[in-house]
C-alpha cells in the first residue's frame, strides 16, 4: 500500500480537556467520601456493641435475630460465625473472632474495620454523630447546588430514550465487556451511571439518614410515624445496616469502574475538574 | 501485561498501606484532646436540634399491650451487692425512703407506700439501650414533676441528680457508684416518672427496685435504677467525674436523645 495513499483519509485522534465536575461537586464528593469512611468504621464499632439485628419494634438477647455475628468455644479453639436467617457460616479470623496483638479475640468486626480499633462504644458514637452532622450538611449543600445549578437535570436525569430496555441492555453489554464510551459520548454520564448515582444520592444516602434518625428516641418523639414507616426501631436498625452494606458494594464497583475506565483521568477530573476526552474523526 | 500487573499490585499495595496508616492514625486522632473537643461538639448541636424540634412536651411513642417484649432484658447492675440494700430487699423496702434535697424549699423524705398513694401514670414505652437493642415494657410510677412541685425548686435549680444504690464499678473512692442527671425540661416532662412497677408487677431487683427513673426521650443509661436520693443542683461539675452521670464520666454523651 502506498503510504501516501491514505493521507486524505487518515483517522486522527486528539485529546481535548473538558470541565467535567464543578467545584461544588468536587468538594462535596471528597467530603462525602471522608464522611462515609468515618461513618462506616465508627458504625461497625457501634454495631460491635450488640452484633445482632432484629425486625420489629423490639429486639434484645433472646429475641429471634435475623443476623448474628458471634463466637463460640469449640475443642479446637474459639470459632467465629455469622448466622443469617438461621444459616450459619464459619468466619473465624475476620468476623466473630479475630486477632488482636496476635491473640484470638471475640469481636464481631475486626479491629482494622472499626474506629477506634479497640472496643469503645462511647468513642465510636462520638465519631459517628460528628460525621453524621457533617454528612447531612454536606448533602444539603450538594442537593441545593444540584437543583439550583441544573446539575441534577442536565447531568443526572436520564433522557427518555436512555431508559429504553434496548438502550440499557446495550450499555450493560458494553460495561460487561469493559467497553467504555469514547469521544462525544464520554463527555456525559451514560444511562447506567445516571441511574446508579441517582439511586445512591436519591435513595441510599437519604435512607441512611432517615433510618439513623429513627433509631433516636428523641427524634421518635418528634416524628412518631417514622417508626411505623420502617416497621419499628429494630427494623430501622436492620435497614440501616443493609443500606450501609449496599453503599459499600457501590463504592467497590465505583472504584473498580474508576480504575477500569482510566484511573488518573477520572481522579484528576474529580480533583481539578479537567477530564481528557479523545476525539477521533476522519479527514475525509 | 506484566506492566499492568505491576501497576495493579502497586495500586492494591498502596491502598492497603494507606488504609492501615489511616486506621492507626484514627486511634491517634481519637486520643488527641483537641480533636476530641471538636468531635464532642456534635453533642450540643444534636441536643439543640432535638430540643428545638421537640418543644417541651413532645411525647415518646406509646405502645399497646400486644407490643410488650416477651422478656425485658436486665442490664447494668442486676443486684446491688451492699449489705444496706440486702436489708432493704429483706424488709420489702418498708424502711426505704426517697430523699429529695439540694436546691429545694422543703426537703422531703417519702416512703414507698406514700409514693404509691400519689396519682400514678402508666405508659407502655420502648427502652433503647445505647448498645442498640430495644425492649418494650409497661411502666407505672409517679410523675417526677409531682414530687418536684411538692418540694418547691429554688430559682437557681437546673438539674435533678439521681443517686443510686448500685456500684457498677468497684473502686476505692466510690466513683463507681451509679448516678445520673437530667435537666428540668426532662424532669417536668409528662412521661418522666419514677417507676415502681414493670408490666403490672412490683419492680424486681433486676430492674431497679424500689424505684427507677423513666426519661422516655433518652437512651437506657439515663434510666437510673435503685434510686435512693434526688438532689437538685445548679451544676454537676463537683460530682464524681463532673460529667453528670456514671457513663458520662466514662465518655458517653450527657444528652442521650440519639
Amino acid at each position: 500500500m502506498n503510504e501516501h495513499a491514505s493521507d486524505n483519509d487518515v483517522r486522527y485522534s486528539r485529546t481535548i480537556f473538558i470541565r467535567r465536575h464543578s467545584l461544588v461537586a468536587r468538594l462535596t464528593h471528597w467530603l462525602n467520601a471522608l464522611c462515609l469512611s468515618f461513618l462506616l468504621l465508627s458504625g461497625l464499632q457501634i454495631f460491635n456493641a450488640h452484633p445482632e439485628l432484629y425486625w420489629g419494634h423490639y429486639g434484645a438477647d433472646g429475641d429471634p435475630a435475623i443476623l448474628t455475628i458471634g463466637s463460640e468455644g469449640r475443642a479446637g479453639g474459639t470459632l467465629g460465625f455469622v448466622r443469617v436467617a438461621g444459616v450459619e457460616f464459619e468466619t473465624t479470623g475476620v468476623l466473630g473472632v479475630s486477632e488482636i496483638d496476635g491473640q484470638a479475640t471475640a469481636r464481631a468486626f475486626p479491629a482494622w474495620a472499626t474506629i477506634p480499633s479497640f472496643q469503645d462504644l462511647a468513642a465510636g458514637r462520638r465519631w459517628h454523630f460528628f460525621f453524621a452532622w457533617l454528612f447531612v450538611l454536606n448533602g444539603l449543600l450538594y442537593f441545593g447546588f444540584s437543583v439550583i445549578s441544573g446539575h441534577l437535570k442536565r447531568d443526572l436525569a436520564p433522557k427518555v430514550e436512555e431508559l429504553s430496555p434496548r438502550h440499557l441492555w446495550h450499555e450493560i453489554i458494553d460495561h460487561a465487556r469493559l467497553r467504555f464510551p469514547e469521544g462525544e459520548k464520554a463527555k456525559r454520564y451514560n444511562a447506567l451511571q445516571k441511574l446508579t448515582y441517582l439511586a445512591v444520592i436519591g435513595v441510599l444516602l437519604p435512607l441512611m439518614v432517615v433510618t439513623g434518625l429513627t433509631m433516636s428516641p428523641g427524634i421518635d418523639a418528634v416524628f412518631p410515624w417514622l417508626v411505623d414507616v420502617f416497621g419499628g426501631r429494630q427494623s430501622a436498625r436492620t435497614i440501616h445496616f443493609i443500606t450501609a452494606s449496599l453503599l459499600v458494594l457501590f463504592v467497590i464497583i465505583h472504584i473498580a469502574m474508576v480504575v477500569l475506565s482510566g484511573t488518573w483521568n477520572n481522579i484528576r477530573s474529580m480533583i481539578t475538574g479537567r477530564y481528557a476526552v479523545k476525539e477521533t474523526g476522519s479527514n475525509s | 501485561m506484566s506492566r499492568f500487573l505491576t501497576r495493579r499490585r502497586f495500586l492494591i499495595g498502596s491502598t492497603l498501606g494507606a488504609s492501615a496508616f489511616t486506621l492507626a492514625g484514627c486511634d491517634v486522632l481519637d486520643q488527641n484532646p483537641d480533636v476530641t473537643k471538636v468531635i464532642h461538639s456534635a453533642e450540643k448541636l444534636t441536643m439543640k436540634a432535638q430540643r428545638l424540634l421537640q418543644g417541651r412536651d413532645a411525647l415518646a411513642r406509646e405502645f399497646s399491650e400486644a407490643d410488650i417484649s416477651p422478656s425485658f432484658r436486665v442490664n447494668g447492675t442486676s443486684a446491688p451487692d451492699s449489705e444496706e440494700y440486702a436489708e432493704l430487699v429483706e424488709g420489702k423496702f418498708a424502711s426505704w425512703q426517697l430523699k429529695i434535697d439540694g436546691l429545694v424549699d422543703r426537703p422531703l423524705q417519702i416512703s414507698l407506700a406514700d409514693i404509691r398513694k400519689l396519682s400514678a401514670r402508666t405508659q407502655i414505652t420502648r427502652h433503647d439501650c445505647v448498645e442498640g437493642w430495644s425492649a418494650i415494657g409497661k411502666w407505672t410510677g409517679v410523675p417526677l414533676g409531682t414530687l418536684l412541685k411538692a418540694v418547691g425548686l429554688r430559682p437557681t435549680a437546673r438539674f435533678a441528680v439521681f443517686h443510686c444504690a448500685d456500684e457498677l464499678e468497684k473502686t476505692l473512692d466510690g466513683s463507681g457508684r451509679y448516678y445520673e442527671s437530667i435537666d428540668l425540661i426532662d424532669a417536668f416532662h409528662p412521661q418522666t416518672i419514677l417507676a415502681y412497677q414493670l408490666n403490672g408487677q412490683d419492680l424486681g431487683v433486676g430492674h431497679g427496685a424500689p424505684l427507677r427513673l423513666r426519661v422516655e426521650r433518652q437512651l437506657g443509661y439515663k434510666q437510673a435504677k435503685y434510686i435512693m436520693r434526688i438532689e437538685i443542683v445548679d451544676d454537676f461539675t463537683g460530682l464524681w467525674g463532673g460529667n453528670g452521670g456514671f457513663w458520662e464520666d466514662r465518655g458517653y454523651e450527657w444528652y442521650a436523645g440519639i
